[in-house]
């Protein structure tokens, strides 16, 4: 069953050093507050899965919490480059970061596969390009039916999830609505979760019968953090802040006002910093 | 005629190419501009997707990520990303997908991953998302990119995303039977794979754009086709409603701190 705890506890508890961590979030719904938590803690030597690094990633790695990054997609939506991701890839700074690169669908069924118990997924992909050459990690199995050649990828079992939902209710059920990405696949991969909410509900009330819902026995431990995806975006209550994602450019380009920056809002500040881009209630 | 930038044609251009019918995998930038053109002005019955999982999206404002909360508020229905791929674009309900790229060679194969080695990038470009398996598995495949010689390259440094491979026959000897890249809209002209060489070959200029102009922003002797055409000028309504389109986004993304 789910432990409510406090946002600093449910990191502590549940995210080590050296541990595959996956935080997803696609565009919607990103544990911003939990990763800046894990930054507060000194986590070191994490091995990042994520399909779109974003500036959640940008940050750990420019902190040099990482040691390795699992991914597909590593830019700043719509407005350009990662200049920290960039930073660790062709110099090294602030150290070495491996990388093993995929593309959006090899990731999202290494997900699938890693929720459903299986060593490895299959799938129709990865014809006549180049990550093939320079990730040993895909290969390929022979249809036993067709003969078709498809391709495969190990499946994602990550030691420690770390999702933003929209809410929860007292017995620790998760809910999610919206763009949901990958994140109910990669609770259900993970060893251990960490689910930051928006807000604990007695009742979730209407709702579509088809919401993602977790059931509080897959996840460990929830933490209620309103804001906690800032600058990305919490669906019916609060919007992507794409102004701060502009700013995130300049901020980044250089170690200096980066790492300025991170002092001054991460290291200097505590969880409640996300409480005033919370829905006004 | 109102004048018109180059940006503003090439958007234009490859919005023109989308018909009412079409089922669309959009791309942000460039693609999502041209999309939601078509979608206002000849093609208001286009259904639009994007890969965060948005079905049937029909957006107020351009996006600046492919998962704003916009294109989920406006969409008919919202799916799991794993199964935007594995049932939607894997499964080949798309007819059209839309990508752009750093690089770009004469046979339509796109560069995203890295300038340089890719175990020592000289630039670390952000990756293939989700084009390798867009070009694979889109029935056909759209591109837009401004022209320029670092863009329009001899030899990609890395190829992210498959075009026609080295020429004919290369796509089907992977076992693909989708089409791949028709067709390249750029700020200066259109291109399209030579049938029979599927070497790109351009086939309209726009208005004012002379051969010499092409050749310049490209690293390789451009082909021309047996008749080239003119790209028609943006109409008052093109200009018109993609302005707006702009000056709405800019506006709303600049609203939020």
């Amino acid at each position: 069953m789910a432990e409510f705890l406090s946002l600093h506890d449910a990191i502590a508890a549940n995210v080590r050093d050296g541990d595959a961590v996956a935080m997803e979030g696609f565009t919607h719904l990103i544990p911003f507050a939990a990763a800046h938590e894990v930054i507060r803690q000194g986590r070191k030597r994490l091995k990042l899965i994520r399909m779109t690094p974003d500036l959640i990633y940008d940050q750990l790695i420019g902190m040099g919490a990482a040691e390795k990054l699992t991914f597909s997609w590593g830019g700043n939506p719509g407005v350009g480059s990662l200049y920290r991701l960039r930073d660790a890839v062709e110099n090294g700074w602030p150290g070495p970061l491996a990388i093993e690169e995929h593309s959006h669908a090899a990731m999202a069924n290494a997900y699938d596969a890693g929720a459903a118990n299986l060593p490895f997924a299959v799938f129709r992909g990865y014809r006549g390009v180049e990550l093939v050459r320079v990730n040993p990690a895909i290969r390929s199995v022979t249809c036993p039916y067709t003969g078709e050649v498809l391709a495969t990828v190990p499946a994602i079992r990550p030691d420690v999830a770390v999702i933003h939902a929209l809410r929860a209710d007292r017995e620790g059920n998760v809910l999610l609505e919206g763009i949901v990405g990958v994140q109910k696949e990669a609770v259900l991969a993970a060893r251990r979760s960490v689910v930051t909410v928006e807000e604990i509900v007695g009742d979730f009330g209407e709702r579509s019968r088809n919401a993602i819902i977790l059931p509080s026995w897959t996840v460990s431990a929830i933490a209620v953090v309103p804001g906690g995806a800032f600058p990305s975006y919490a669906q019916g209550y609060y919007k992507r802040a794409n102004a701060f994602y502009k700013a995130w450019d300049a901020i980044a380009k250089e170690r200096d006002t980066f790492t300025a920056w991170m002092k001054e809002n991460v290291l200097g500040k505590d969880v409640s910093a996300f409480a005033r881009h919370a829905r006004a209630s | 005629m109102s004048a018109y930038t180059p940006s503003e044609i090439m958007t234009v251009a490859a919005a023109r190419a989308l018909g009412n019918d079409d089922v669309c995998f959009v791309g942000i930038g460039a693609p999502s501009a041209a999309c939601n053109l078509a979608r206002r002005t000849h093609a208001p019955g286009i259904t639009l997707i994007y890969e965060s999982g948005t079905i049937d999206t029909k957006p107020e404002v351009l996006p600046l990520s492919i998962g704003d909360g916009e294109l989920c508020d406006t969409a008919l229905t919202t799916v799991p990303v794993s199964e935007m791929f594995r049932y939607w674009l894997q499964g080949e309900r798309i007819t059209v997908g839309f990508l752009g790229g750093a690089q770009i060679d004469r046979y339509a194969n796109l560069n995203t991953t890295v300038v340089g080695p890719y175990d020592h990038p000289k630039v670390r470009l952000p990756g293939g998302g989700g084009a390798p398996e867009i070009a694979a598995c889109c029935g056909e495949i759209f591109i837009t990119m401004a022209m320029s010689k670092r863009a329009f390259v001899d030899k990609l440094d890395f190829i992210t995303s498959l075009g026609h491979g080295g020429g004919p026959g290369d796509r089907e000897k992977l076992g693909l039977k989708t089409k791949g890249p028709t067709r390249v809209m750029t700020d200066l002209c259109v291109f399209e794979p030579d049938p029979t060489t599927r070497e790109l070959a351009v086939v309209a200029l726009h208005p004012g754009v002379t051969r010499e102009q092409v050749q310049a922003q490209c690293a390789w002797p451009v082909r021309f086709a047996a008749e080239v055409g003119v790209t028609p000028p943006p109409t008052e309504t093109e200009l018109g409603v993609l302005r707006d389109l702009q000056a709405r986004t800019a506006k709303a993304h600049g609203e939020d701190t």
